[in-house]
């Protein structure tokens, strides 16, 4: 087994992927750093205190993982579900009922989104109680904010996607909320948000389009701003 | 730390604990990234398809005059009538790249839009970039009279439905 991934680590594909060797050397280890897109965020030191387990309990981390997984069964389930009026009910009974791994798939979208919302609240808790929103961090705290809204408002536009009771309901009293807005300006949204004055077709599209692009890619852009700065103030 | 490391090195037989964990903790990975894949490949490929039949009612056989090409353009197949008053079922999708050829009285040829291949009445190439004659299908007619195409059954070139 040593054999074949010492072969693998020699070979040119191998060389050409990571230039700098294994990290067997301090220069080295910095290297697997430095020219890793993904890692080369990370600061050059780090504190002890910071990267002890229960200062952070890696619920950053975890909220991030279930996003990964949430965009994964969520782009899985797209391949079924149509958002019409027609066919949205119908195709989350088919996912449930007729396609293999369907219901797997879509109570691991489902309680990854619950789970989701629970720790990205226990991780502003969590930043709250180790005071790291203050200065110079306030701004990362701003973001945080907007990525929890963001999170929120994943679920909720999630929420109306299977069309049954739940979900229509749902939506009507999420919208007449925004409705109570004055000045006229709730109606105008809740108008903007349904494509309409009542949740139909129009609802259903822009909320799919809402849920399945608009946000996840705001939400997306907004993370790579959380953690680069994260990482700049020397967290991990 | 740079002795430490090379160690394993020296006894290269022995199991250390760090090879061992690494082996479990890899091998578990393995394993459920390829459960995961598999189930992924069985959610990809789905389990009732809503296409329609490829067997299909042509109508009567009296609807046919005898020498003349009839296009189902739904079905997208020819029902041919010859002189003698058999008929054949030939596929109006061109075997170059599936476009739908049209029958041209004026030339007596099936000609492709697309590309330029021409095919005749039997549905053999007469010209053009096809690469194989337009399929012939299975054709049969009930006890009414009606004429039955079975597009799921591809037939050889001289299988003709005497009436």
């Amino acid at each position: 087994m040593k054999k074949i991934f010492n072969q693998l680590f020699r070979s040119q594909v191998w060389r050409s992927i990571f230039r700098h060797g294994l990290p067997e050397s301090n220069r080295t280890r910095a290297e697997a750093i430095f020219y890793n897109f993904f890692l080369h965020v990370h600061p050059i030191k780090v504190r002890k205190r910071s990267v002890k387990f229960t200062y952070t309990w890696g619920l950053g981390g975890l909220s991030f993982g279930l996003f990964i997984v949430l965009v994964v069964t969520g782009a899985l389930l797209m391949l079924y579900y149509r958002p019409s009026v027609q066919q949205a009910y119908l195709d989350m009974k088919d996912l449930q009922f007729v396609v293999s791994s369907g219901q797997f798939l879509r109570n691991m979208h489902r309680w990854s989104a619950h789970a989701m919302v629970a720790i990205v609240f226990l991780h502003m808790l969590r930043v709250f109680y180790t005071s790291s929103y203050r200065p110079p961090k306030e701004f990362n705290w701003v973001i945080g904010v907007i990525l929890f809204v963001t999170t929120i408002l994943l679920s909720y536009t999630g929420y109306l996607l299977p069309w049954d009771q739940l979900s229509f309901w749902g939506i009507s009293v999420g919208t007449n909320m925004i409705r109570a807005m004055p000045f006229g300006i709730g109606e105008k949204i809740s108008f903007l948000l349904l494509g309409g004055n009542i949740v139909g077709e129009n609802a259903l599209v822009r909320f799919y389009v809402l849920h399945c692009f608009i946000i996840p890619v705001a939400a997306i852009l907004l993370m790579a701003i959380h953690f680069w700065r994260v990482r700049k103030d020397g967290g991990v | 730390m740079e002795e430490k490391l090379n160690n394993e090195n020296q006894n290269d037989n022995l199991i250390t604990r760090r090879y061992f964990l690494e082996f479990v903790g890899g091998s578990s990975i393995a394993i459920a990234s390829a459960g995961c894949a598999i189930l992924t490949g069985q959610f990809l490929s789905p389990n009732v398809l809503l296409e329609p039949s490829l067997r299909f009612k042509a109508g009567l056989i009296e609807n046919y005059p005898t020498d003349s090409i009839t296009l189902d353009k739904e079905q997208k197949v020819f029902i041919v009538r010859a002189k003698e008053g058999y008929f054949y079922a030939i596929s109006a999708v061109c075997t170059h790249l599936g476009c739908i050829a049209n029958w041209k009285s004026e030339d007596d040829i099936i000609a492709c839009p697309c590309h330029g291949s021409k095919f005749d009445k039997e549905g053999k190439v007469i010209e053009g970039p096809a690469p194989r004659p337009l399929t012939r299908f299975a054709i049969m007619a009930d006890e009414h009279g009606q004429l039955i195409v079975d597009k799921g059954m591809i037939v050889g070139e001289d299988t003709i439905l005497k009436v």
